[in-house]
């Protein structure tokens, strides 16, 4: 079995989303045009965590919506096959400051896919970029403007965010393959 | 030419139109059958251990198409008459949907001359009923009579108009010979390629329906009653027409029927592809099967025990192989397109040889539906082809009941490789055919099963 | 409305399946992906940019040797809002020539490198050929003579779906020219393997004969049952589909008159009120105004023709985009 090791508790998490809330609104000199984008799955209930932390210290509800990637990947043939879901749009991005939200930032890919959905679904005035853990090994010229953070990993190990709405806890891990392999 | 003698040692002898039926040596000479039984040791044949294996009379195709004139590309005499041989087949009736028609002597004397130059398999000639077979004007049967024709058929297509079967019926009387007709009511089978059962409406094809076959062989057996004349139904493939012509044959009318191997063995399950295997499940791309593509078309599991019911009690008097060979790219079309016919002659006795060992058939049955009964349709100028009585032509076929082997369409004589035959393993194989004394066939090396199963 | 993605599809993928030929051979799993996938594509069609790179460098070809307009057309769009390279072929197909020029016609798209190909045939499994012969090109039957229309029948199942929820135990009447119809005998596979009662009524000329009379068919008959008084057929119905009648039929002496038809079998605004309230009205077009549907119900509904044809692109970007993605579409 693949051995996990605890890198945030909920706790954790919750410390780290308030703190981009905050980073977010500072950078952004309030919350005028703003619209959290979360990539799905996962990025969803960040940014919905998110737009509630902002609304506990700025009184404002911050749009949020979903974004599907999948049609926009440019590995399809090379791993399995993700299901595409639609994206919900919550209001007309253009114009709109976007930032996209998502549980970890590795190669980069996933957000040159999102950059590229995102244009297609209008010309937003500027768009930034949340993660809750990078943990390095970029193929593209890409970089978050706000990071939970950030992990060092070797290319054999996995991050895992585990969110409630989805897995039912809230957590993130750190998984090694090689010494399931290994085992 | 002088042949050298053949003797064939330790056989079964099976000459069912003659109730003779022992192990002993066959010995032919100068293209008779000079001895049969006991055991003779002649100083100059050619010796064949027929050990466990069966000689019978060569077998009597009524209904082939052999293609010449005009499609040479799906056949010719000289290959249908190879892929006869191959079959254990000596005589073979050649229909007349050539181009042109067998339709006056000169097509005749032609079909005749190219079998002579084929070599010692015989093939005769049937004429056809109207010019062209275009159903319109009747032919000259009297020349075609005299021209060597057995019998008349617009086969392929049928005697649409009842007045012209009349007259037909009349005239052939006259002359002695059978009309033949392909029994299909135009009307209810127009665009049609498949039996009217379960496959056609799974398969979204138009299906033709028994009806279709029933009607025209009511029609015809009420106007032989009505001439005298004598009517053969060409590949029955019905319960309900081999019922009329039970009742036909009850009442006494001139009525004869022939069944083909594949209504014998096959059903409509077969357009499914995977050679009648196929279950009720989802279509497979082997689907459409052009191949189990036929006119009449491969009918209900119940049609087809009721042919070898029929076969058995004398309803049908012979099998016939309806041999319709057709080119690759005839077949190869949408199934609404692709031409209609098997390539029989080769697989004929390997697969009936399925009836025997089922049970459903004893071999002496089978044996004269392939030969007295089609040697009853030729008439007194042709006799003596289904005996071995010594003075009889040498006409033998040499079969092993029991060697399986697969079918390979790429060793074919034939030119038609349409069968979805081919990849099966039957069980029963020609090993030596001898025509008018000559060895046409030789398979007495066994094809080993082993051998073409891995090519 | 329910949402057919609403439960997720135990599966994510089509693969390693390369050919759409019927829907016989889908698993409940597959066309629950198939219909989730398609709620995921009416979205990228709401979008005012109707184009995402999905399908880069796809090569699709349409080959319809059968006159249609609707379903080129939508597949072409499908293929193109996915960025495939989508090549339109077409002719006539009505000789037993072109028969044979079919096979050559497809090795020679396959040799011209096209991942897929739509195809639009005449005769009952002309699809089937080009799956036997076509080793590396895939196949989706774009309606096959009187056989299959798969993408259609997907695309009624979507929008029934996305109007009543499950089709367990909802009763749906076909009517019209059942048995020369592509779309019936598809939509009959279909709506019984998700459990739907179907009852086909129309001419008892028009009816597959060996379900009339009750013989050995291959129809799903725990599910399916004819009937040909329409007033009977449509009562309590959720689901009524009208077909389109082929006028050619009539004239071949199938049924006695066109009056005689609208006057049995059109569906009417009387008849529609024996259905249960709220049924769904489905033609699958193109249709003879005021023969199958009385007028007042045929242009009663722009908004739920305009629906059907934006499913039915949602439909085919679904069934193209999980043919030819995924780790086997790439082998």
């Amino acid at each position: 079995m693949a051995s996990e090791k605890l890198l945030m508790t909920a706790d954790d998490v919750r410390r780290a989303l308030v703190r981009i809330a905050h980073q977010i609104v500072e950078r952004n000199r309030g919350t005028d045009g703003l619209v959290l984008m979360g990539l799905l799955r996962r990025g969803v209930p960040l940014a919905q965590r998110i737009a509630d932390a902002i609304k506990t210290f700025e009184g404002v509800d911050v749009p949020v919506g979903g974004l599907d990637i999948n049609l926009y990947r440019d590995d399809l043939t090379s791993r399995p096959q993700p299901l595409v879901r639609p994206t919900q749009l919550p209001v007309p991005i253009a114009g709109k400051t976007i930032v996209l939200v998502d549980d970890v930032l590795y190669t980069g890919r996933t957000v040159r896919a999102a950059l590229d959905a995102l244009v297609d679904l209008g010309r937003a005035h500027q768009v930034q970029l949340a993660v809750l853990v990078d943990r390095g090994h970029r193929e593209l010229p890409i970089r978050a403007d706000y990071v939970g953070k950030n992990v060092p990993t070797s290319l054999t190990e996995e991050i895992q965010v585990r969110v409630r709405e989805i897995d039912q806890r809230e957590e993130v891990v750190l998984v090694d393959h090689e010494r399931r392999v290994l085992a | 030419m002088t042949t050298r003698p053949i003797l064939i040692r330790n056989v079964r002898i099976l000459d069912v139109g003659d109730a003779f039926d022992q192990v002993g040596d066959l010995l032919l000479r100068d293209g008779h059958v000079a001895s049969r039984g006991g055991h003779v040791s002649p100083s100059d044949a050619i010796v064949i251990d027929g050990t466990s294996l069966v000689a019978t009379p060569g077998f009597i195709d009524f209904h082939a198409h052999l293609r010449e004139p005009g499609f040479e590309d799906k056949e010719t005499i000289a290959t249908g008459a190879a892929a006869g041989a191959r079959g254990g087949f000596t005589t073979l009736c050649a229909m007349p949907n050539t181009n042109p028609a067998i339709d006056n002597g000169t097509v005749v004397d032609f079909v005749l001359q190219r079998a002579r130059e084929a070599g010692p398999v015989r093939v005769l000639a049937v004429g056809a009923v109207t010019i062209g077979r275009a159903g319109k004007v009747l032919t000259d049967m009297e020349e075609l009579a005299g021209a060597g024709v057995v019998a008349f058929t617009d086969d392929g297509a049928p005697v649409a108009d009842a007045r012209m079967m009349r007259n037909a019926l009349l005239y052939a009387a006259d002359l002695g010979l059978p009309v033949v007709d392909h029994c299909e009511d135009y009307t209810l089978t127009k665009g049609t390629g498949i039996h009217d059962g379960w496959v056609a409406s799974r398969l979204g094809l138009a299906g033709y329906p028994s009806a279709g076959e029933e009607s025209l062989v009511a029609r015809d057996i009420a106007l032989a009653g009505m001439t005298g004349g004598w009517f053969h139904a060409a590949h029955l493939s019905t319960a309900g027409g081999a019922e009329l012509v039970r009742r036909a044959k009850q009442r006494g009318l001139r009525v004869t029927a022939e069944v083909t191997p594949h209504h014998l063995t096959m059903t409509e399950e077969w357009v499914l592809g995977h050679q009648g295997r196929h279950a009720r499940g989802p279509l497979t791309a082997a689907a459409y099967d052009t191949h189990a593509k036929v006119s009449p078309p491969l009918r209900a599991i119940d049609d087809r025990a009721a042919m070898v019911e029929a076969l058995k009690d004398g309803t049908i008097d012979s099998i016939a192989t309806d041999h319709a060979p057709h080119t690759w790219s005839d077949k190869t079309m949408p199934f609404d397109d692709a031409n209609v016919g098997l390539s029989v002659l080769e697989t004929a006795f390997g697969s009936l040889m399925a009836l025997v060992h089922g049970g459903e058939l004893p071999l002496e049955t089978l044996i004269r539906k392939l030969t007295v009964g089609p040697a009853a349709m030729l008439g007194p100028r042709h006799a003596g082809l289904a005996t071995l009585r010594p003075g009889t032509p040498a006409d033998v076929v040499l079969f092993d009941p029991n060697e399986e082997w697969v079918v390979d369409t790429a060793r074919f004589a034939s030119k038609g490789k349409n069968t979805p035959l081919r990849g099966a393993t039957l069980k029963g194989r020609v090993r030596l055919t001898i025509a008018q004394g000559q060895i046409v066939h030789d398979g007495m090396q066994p094809e080993t099963l082993k051998k073409v199963a891995r090519s | 409305m329910t949402t057919p993605q609403a439960a997720a599809p135990a599966i994510t993928s089509l693969a390693p399946r390369r050919q759409v030929l019927d829907l016989d051979d889908f698993t409940r799993e597959e066309i629950d992906l198939v219909l989730g996938t398609t709620e995921s594509m009416r979205e990228v069609l709401g979008r005012s940019i109707k184009k995402v790179p999905s399908l880069r460098g796809k090569i699709i070809m349409t080959l319809f040797l059968e006159p249609s307009t609707r379903t080129r057309v939508s597949f072409e769009q499908a293929g193109k809002i996915l960025s495939a390279d989508v090549i339109n072929l077409s002719g006539s197909g009505s000789s037993a020539e072109k028969g044979e020029s079919l096979l050559n016609t497809g090795l020679t798209l396959q040799a011209m490198h096209a991942d897929l190909i739509v195809m639009r045939h005449k005769d009952s499994g002309a699809p089937y050929l080009l799956a036997r012969h076509l080793k590396h090109a895939g196949i989706v039957n774009a309606g096959d003579g009187r056989h299959a229309h798969p993408s259609q029948a997907l695309l009624d199942l979507y929008t029934m779906r996305r109007h009543l929820g499950s089709l367990e135990g909802r009763k749906v009447v076909i009517i019209g020219d059942v048995a020369h119809s592509r779309v019936a005998r598809s939509n009959i596979f279909g709506l019984s393997a998700a459990g739907a009662r179907v009852v086909l009524c129309g001419p008892p000329t028009l009816l597959p004969l060996e379900l009339l009379r009750g013989r050995d068919t291959a129809y799903p008959t725990a599910n399916v049952s004819v009937e040909t008084d329409l007033d009977k057929a449509i009562d309590g119905a959720d689901v009524v589909m009208a077909l389109r009648i082929q006028t050619e039929r009539m004239e071949g002496g199938a049924t006695p008159s066109m009056r005689e038809y609208t006057r049995r079998w059109q569906v009417t605004e009387a008849r529609m009120r024996k259905a249960r309230p709220n049924a769904l009205l489905m033609h699958p077009g193109p249709m003879n105004e005021g023969i199958e549907l009385a007028s007042s119900l045929a242009h009663g509904d722009a908004q739920r023709i305009e629906e059907q044809v934006t499913n039915g692109v949602a439909t085919r970007m679904a069934l193209l985009y999980l043919l030819l993605n995924g780790p086997e579409a790439s082998a």
